[in-house]
């Protein structure tokens, strides 16, 4: 034999194969990623695919879903629920946007300062929090998973071509990745929206809605970052075997980096994205106290925090009750990006 | 060349000249193929023997034009059905890829995509070079796979590689590579990564479906064994070049070259006893990327003269039709003979050979 043969479950996979410039704790993630596999399609279709692949068919992997990968389905499920529901108007908790002057600094618990009828208080202005957070709840996931969308479907895209090709086009697509990497994202993004929204003084004047400003500002952010891991896993990818058997069968580069290396890469890469929510959730709170988040009086949790940090002493809790919520969704999105890729990680010695 | 040509009204499957493939490498210049010709007749069995590194991976990859574009150069000519394909960019060389020639590769564990089902494997060539109907095209899976005797065939095409064995991988791979037909296949050591009591299956089904589909083949192996009986000629290649070539019959009665003789020394014989030390050929294959002077095989030759590491040997036509070498003093000629006695003379073998048997 020529050369030794990998380990088809063993750690050195090709060269290139470790994304050495990638962080560390997406570094390490990408390494186990080369090692993925699915056992159907089902790690493509989203959070709902994470119950119905345990029930699937054919081996089971892992055993039972633990109780705390529940609680973070449960929880997501509840937040996109409550989402929905704020959004559509189908049910109402109150109106977010009517202020009620006496409820102003009204808080949750506090005997005296309780405004009643409404159960986590009122804001700084007096409008209803719980409506605010509800609605918040949508603005927040829309634009984060917006952003993740346009991030990984551009950025996986490039990568799988950069990581594929090699050469020209990867020297071509790393070196545009490595100088979007090195402006400070949050410069970056403050200079898309800037650009996207026109000046301040005419905000209204902006063609597209806020909530799309801010998810290409977020997605182009991300764009080299998730390019970097998916060409690194792609990379790696490109030098088995069945990447040469399809082209001496005669398929075409496009057929072979959608039908033999896509779904190899995307369950490493769906695992990615749902920590890439949590992520982009925080940016747009990050933005938002910046200024340049979901114009108000729309709100969002980003922008609720914002708008009110200056009343952290006197009213906590509209600073807090956010938070509180993005902690969770943040925690529950992290936990299950790592059920995600515990679930499909259907090495050989597993079977 | 002299060419037996039985029912070929075309002339030659495949003819190969002077094929040179470099690699650029850090190094410098490795040539992996270094002067390679060789013909092929319709149905035929080519089989091409050499040690680790000795070029045959790439020359398979080369005629096939399956090597990365970056870095490699490859000269000469490689004709199929006489139209030269060396130079067809690999939008035209899809034509071929599959449709006339195909590849069973090495490692059956790697050579299929972990996430894609079998059937979904097999109908993608089928697709895109029959273009039939997908009903039809897993009819033909499911025939494809009957015909490499895998039981249960429907049942395996919902199926995922890592569901079958080692053995029933490359039974796929075969019938992945007979999908469309092809008139050329190339096996690359197909057996090298099986368990031993797989490896004659595999062989034997491949010879009886090249047979039915009156396919030529090249088979690549280490093992001079596996072509023994498969092989209606047998090169042996070594540092990129081919060494001696011969019709199997040709090539064990009147070996010529002192490294198929090596190479031939170094399996095991039944009636050794058991735990006499096996025989090996000392050193190792040269460096390509500076290789030495004379002869390529000189510095690990029992029959090495001074003359050999100067002059490199041309390709000498032996006295049976299309039996060629390389060597100054071949084996079982009075030259090579004084050569062997020479060196035992003056204990001048390389270390480890004196174990090799004569």
């Amino acid at each position: 034999m020529p050369e030794s043969r990998p380990d088809p479950r063993g750690a050195a996979p090709g060269p290139g194969g470790g994304g050495i410039e990638a962080p560390s704790e997406i570094l390490r993630r990408d390494d186990e990623a080369e090692q993925l596999s699915v056992e159907g399609d089902a790690g493509l279709l989203g959070v709902g695919a994470v119950a119905a692949g345990a029930e699937g068919k054919g081996v089971r992997r892992g055993g039972r879903l633990s109780v705390a990968a529940w609680v973070a389905i449960g929880w997501m499920a509840l937040v996109v629920v409550i989402a929905v529901l704020a959004k559509t108007g189908l049910v109402t908790w109150g109106d977010p946007q009517n202020s009620i002057a006496s409820c102003a600094l009204k808080g949750p618990f506090a005997k005296a300062g309780t405004a009643p009828g409404h159960p986590l208080g009122c804001d700084s202005i007096g409008r209803d929090m719980m409506a605010r957070l509800a609605l918040g709840a949508w603005e927040s996931l829309l634009v984060s998973v917006g952003a993740v969308t346009l991030g990984f479907v551009v950025g996986g895209g490039l990568g799988l071509i950069a990581g594929y090709f090699g050469g020209v086009a990867d020297s071509f697509l790393t070196g545009v990745f490595n100088v979007l990497l090195s402006v400070p994202a949050i410069v970056l993004a403050l200079a898309l929206v800037a650009f996207l929204q026109g000046s301040p003084e005419n905000a209204n004047s902006s063609v597209l809605p806020d909530w799309l400003v801010l998810i290409i500002a977020i997605g182009v952010v991300s764009i080299p970052l998730v390019g970097r891991i998916s060409r690194a896993s792609a990379l790696s990818w490109t030098q088995r075997d069945f990447v040469l058997a399809a082209r001496a069968q005669g398929a075409k580069h496009g057929r072979i980096m959608v039908r033999e290396l896509l779904p190899n890469v995307a369950p490493a890469m769906f695992s990615i994205a749902l920590l890439g929510i949590a992520i982009a959730i925080v940016a747009e709170g990050t933005l938002a106290i910046l200024g340049v988040g979901v114009k108000p009086p729309t709100p969002s949790w980003g922008n609720i925090i914002a708008l009110d940090r200056g009343y952290l002493l006197q009213a906590p809790y509209i600073v807090f009750e956010p938070s509180i919520l993005i902690f969770f969704t943040v925690l529950a999105l992290n936990y299950l990006g790592d059920v995600v890729r515990t679930r499909f990680d259907v090495r050989e010695s597993g079977i | 060349m002299s060419d037996p040509d039985p029912a070929a009204p075309t002339g030659p499957l495949l003819e190969v000249e002077d094929l040179c493939t470099s690699f650029a490498t850090e190094r410098g210049v490795v040539r992996a193929v270094d002067g390679v010709s060789l013909t092929l007749d319709r149905g035929k069995t080519l089989g091409v023997v050499g040690e680790s590194g000795s070029g045959k991976t790439v020359l398979s990859r080369s005629i096939m034009n399956l090597l990365p574009t970056r870095g490699v150069t490859r000269t000469g000519s490689v004709r199929m059905e006489g139209r030269e394909i060396l130079d067809l960019p690999s939008r035209e060389m899809r034509d071929y890829w599959g449709a006339q020639m195909a590849m069973i590769f090495q490692d059956p564990m790697t050579s299929l995509n972990p996430v894609m089902k079998i059937g979904k494997q097999i109908t993608e060539a089928i697709r895109q070079h029959l273009n039939v109907s997908r009903s039809y095209a897993n009819e033909l899976a499911e025939s494809l796979l009957a015909s490499v005797r895998i039981p249960e065939p429907s049942t395996r095409l919902r199926e995922y590689p890592h569901q079958l064995s080692g053995g029933m991988r490359q039974r796929v791979c075969i019938a992945i590579a007979l999908a469309c037909g092809p008139k050329l296949l190339f096996a690359d050591e197909p057996t090298t990564a099986l368990d031993v009591t797989v490896q004659a299956q595999v062989l034997d089904l491949i010879a009886r479906q090249q047979v039915e589909r009156f396919m030529a083949m090249v088979l690549v192996t280490h093992d001079l064994g596996v072509v023994a009986g498969r092989a209606a000629e047998i090169a042996v290649m070594y540092a990129g070049r081919i060494v001696e070539r011969a019709p199997t019959s040709v090539l064990f009665s009147e070996m010529k070259m002192p490294y198929s003789e090596a190479l031939l020394g170094s399996i095991p014989k039944l009636e050794e006893h058991s735990h006499s030390r096996l025989a090996t050929i000392p050193g190792r294959p040269p460096n390509l990327a500076n290789p030495p002077a004379g002869c390529k095989f000189a510095p690990r030759c029992r029959y090495v003269q001074e003359r050999c590491l100067d002059e490199e040997p041309p390709l000498t036509a032996a006295g049976s039709p299309g039996h060629e070498y390389r060597c100054w003093f071949p084996v079982g000629t009075p030259e090579g003979k004084e050569a062997l006695e020479r060196n035992e003379r003056e204990g001048r073998l390389p270390q480890a050979a004196t174990a090799a048997p004569a």
